[in-house]
């Protein structure tokens, strides 16, 4: 007899992959998947249970099928197609307040595993360079879906002192990056043509999508509680990561970029929320000491590999100037061979 | 000397005045067939390697020998028809015809300029110079470099700053370095400076001249406005500069590095002309905290010459509030000449670096210890005052 796993928000694409990967893991024998439309794809062995977490319903399905664990993936950065931001907020903060107490009133429950994000220390010209856990945003957020997981990692602290026999782990993931995501940091880098901040170059750290179900399932089998970074190694500038991409970008003021944003926006071609910009300007970085020491996790991929394999599949729309460059060094020697006087001297 | 009495200067002939019968020798010899130097072109080709074997003073008389013989043959052919006669037989006819600009220059001598120039520019090795460039420009352009977790370029710093750097620190301001041998070669460590100058291109001094004279790159602490002014703010990142805030100062000290820190701030750069060299409060001491919790030492850092670079006279502070920056400085130059009065006086630089204090010598605790904290502050400033001041007198002058 394996745990039995509630995995909140599958009906998007990160949800149900967690989901998926958790059925397939060792130790666990039944994954039950929760959300209020079906998922859009195949979820294999995991359960679907049609509920609304925001309805009293969900505290019935954990006491029915006797759940024990609790990842909480329904935090979503942006409202879905045919939704607007009150029904995000909705789903978001009142979702989890449902949630956290249909888990106080179940004995059954003993582990909650809450997905928070590194947007929660928001993004500005007085951050510190790596935030650790400890530390608090430098602006507290007002608007927007760094106020909500904001409000949500408030709620799951009350739950944890109200309950404290259950363990709660709260991963900040960072940017969520790869082949499959569909996010707003992804589509803003499939753009044609990628804005940026003038003046302005940001640090990115990414964490690649099978690291996301790796931490998770690492988090739901080892009984580790805390709040904890999670991101791949290592730091990408924006423009580095431009470069990597080979795509053309074009620097504009801040405030045009915002108000490119709010057209892109309305196109859906990409989502430019005040928090995403602040983010494209200042950039942010988490010391992820703790994941390492304390959680016990080592992403397989660090930022630039997970960047690397998210530009494998994308077209290159720019580069000219690298391949015409190419050519040159074609006809040229091999720059790493010693020069004639360096062979001299050693 | 008595030479310049027989050679006439710019005249060949009869030395006329333009009296009104015949035209100047001036005006004859710009006229179209006028023969200037008749048999000048055949002895000047040999003349100059004869000049180059003789000794200088021979070479004087031999320039003359010719001379008098011009005007013979001026007089001669009369001024306007006359050389017309002679000139055919000497002479053949000239042929012109257009060229375009790159007409008719063969490929191979624009290669072999172009290898020239390559030469030229790489040395005598300029294909695998050129091929190392290439590699350089194409790491940039494909962003195959790495960044540390600030956003340290470390690659475009020494390639690219601290080239442009280099010379206005070696050339401009003539920086005199001393006490090198206090800055650790390893392990992290505090440079503590005094900060003036209106614009912070002290600090940039101080990065480049520890590099220079140490291999180490110097990490400054910025203030948030750095980081809040485009271009600046990213280009400071890229240098190596962070946040002045205790967690990333003892983040990077106790990753080995030598960091940099002005704790004058704003009060230091911004301060009027009249108050040079006097050191103004330290902050709250946060430095010293940072490198007491790290165990680091504490070099102290006293820089004159860069009071001198802009001269601060006035302020305008209506327009810096608007602005949102601390001061509007105003200069002898910079508003009246505009652009040009960005140019900073090239004042003499004297930089040296003071024996390390060290930090490691006191208990856990004693970081969060204010009074001692406030001592050593004091300490550390009343050395760069004292050498300071030291520094001053041994200054000849202000530019020199």
């Amino acid at each position: 007899m394996g745990r039995v796993v509630l995995v909140t928000g599958v009906s998007r694409d990160l949800g149900r992959s967690v989901a998926r990967s958790l059925a397939g893991a060792p130790g666990i024998g039944r994954v039950i998947g929760v959300d209020v439309v079906p998922p859009r794809g195949d979820v294999g062995d995991v359960s679907f249970v049609r509920a609304d977490i925001r309805t009293p319903v969900i505290a019935k399905i954990i006491a029915k099928e006797d759940v024990d664990t609790v990842v909480h993936m329904s935090v979503i950065a942006t409202p879905g197609p045919g939704s607007n931001r009150n029904a995000m907020k909705e789903l978001n903060v009142i979702g989890t307040m449902q949630l956290l107490a249909a888990c106080q009133r179940a004995e059954s429950v003993r582990h909650l595993v809450v997905k928070s994000t590194t947007t929660v220390y928001g993004a500005s010209n007085r951050d510190p360079a790596m935030f650790t856990e400890d530390m608090e945003p430098r602006r507290a957020p007002r608007t927007g879906y760094a106020k909500d997981v904001a409000e949500i990692e408030g709620y799951v602290r009350g739950f944890g002192r109200r309950r404290p026999d259950v363990r709660v782990t709260m991963l900040r993931c960072a940017n969520v990056i790869g082949p499959h995501v569909d996010s707003p940091i992804t589509s803003y880098f499939r753009l044609p043509v990628v804005p940026t901040v003038l003046g302005y170059d940001a640090r990115l750290q990414f964490l690649h999508e099978d690291d996301l179900h790796g931490v998770l399932q690492h988090a739901v089998q080892h009984d580790v509680a805390g709040t904890f970074n999670v991101a791949g190694g290592g730091v990408l500038m924006l423009s580095q990561a431009l470069r990597r991409l080979q795509r053309p970008s074009v620097s504009l003021p801040g405030p045009a970029v915002g108000r490119l944003g709010s057209v892109l926006k309305s196109a859906r071609l990409a989502d430019f929320s005040p928090e995403q910009l602040a983010f494209l300007t200042y950039g942010r970085g988490v010391d992820t000491t703790r994941m390492r020491t304390v959680l016990g996790y080592e992403p397989r991929f660090d930022t630039a590999a997970a960047f690397a394999d998210f530009a494998r599949l994308l077209p290159v729309t720019g580069g000219r100037t690298e391949r015409a460059l190419a050519r040159v060094a074609e006809a040229l020697p091999d720059p790493s061979t010693p020069s004639l006087a360096e062979a001299r001297h050693g | 000397m008595g030479d310049a009495e027989i050679i006439p200067i710019g005249t060949r002939g009869r030395p006329g005045r333009g009296a009104g019968t015949q035209p100047s020798s001036a005006a004859r010899s710009l006229a179209p067939g006028a023969r200037r130097k008749p048999r000048a072109a055949e002895p000047e080709p040999v003349e100059p390697k004869a000049a180059a074997a003789e000794t200088p003073d021979d070479a004087a008389p031999e320039a003359a020998a010719p001379e008098p013989a011009a005007p013979l043959l001026g007089a001669v052919g009369s001024p306007v028809a006359g050389p017309a006669a002679p000139e055919p037989a000497e002479r053949p006819a000239v042929r012109t015809h257009d060229r375009g600009p790159y007409a008719h220059i063969p490929a191979a001598e624009l290669l072999a300029a172009l290898q020239g120039a390559a030469r030229e520019l790489f040395g005598e090795e300029w294909e695998i110079q050129l091929a190392r460039f290439l590699a350089f420009l194409r790491r940039r352009l494909t962003g195959e470099y790495a960044v540390d977790e600030y956003g340290f370029d470390a690659e475009m710093t020494q390639q690219l700053f601290m080239t442009a750097l280099r010379p206005i620190a070696q050339r401009w301001f003539r920086i005199d370095v001393r006490g090198v041998e206090n800055i650790p070669t390893t392990g992290g460590a505090l440079v503590v400076s005094n900060h003036s100058g209106t614009v912070p291109i002290d600090g940039l001094m101080t990065m480049v001249s520890i590099h220079d004279h140490t291999g180490r790159f110097l990490r400054p602490l910025g203030a948030d406005l750095v980081f809040r002014m485009p271009v600046v703010s990213a280009l400071a990142r890229k240098g190596g500069a962070t946040l002045a805030c205790a967690e990333d100062a003892e983040r990077m000290l106790s990753g080995g590095e030598l960091v940099g820190v002005w704790p004058e701030g704003f009060k230091g750069i911004g301060k009027p002309y009249s108050q040079r060299y006097k050191l103004q409060r330290f902050g709250r001491g946060g430095f010293v905290s940072a490198a007491l919790r790290t165990g680091v030492p504490i070099v102290p850092l006293s820089v004159v010459g860069a009071e001198e670079i802009y001269p601060l006279v006035g302020n305008i502070p209506s327009l810096a509030r608007l602005l949102g920056v601390p001061y509007i400085p105003i200069t002898p130059t910079f508003p009246l000449l505009g652009p040009l009065g960005l140019v900073p006086l090239p004042s003499k630089w004297l930089m040296e670096f003071g024996e390390p204090i060290r930090t490691d010598e006191y208990d856990a605790g004693a970081a969060d210890d204010p009074m001692l904290v406030f001592n050593v502050t004091d300490q550390v400033r009343e050395t760069i005052q004292q050498t300071l001041y030291s520094l001053l007198m041994q200054r000849e002058s202000v530019f020199r």
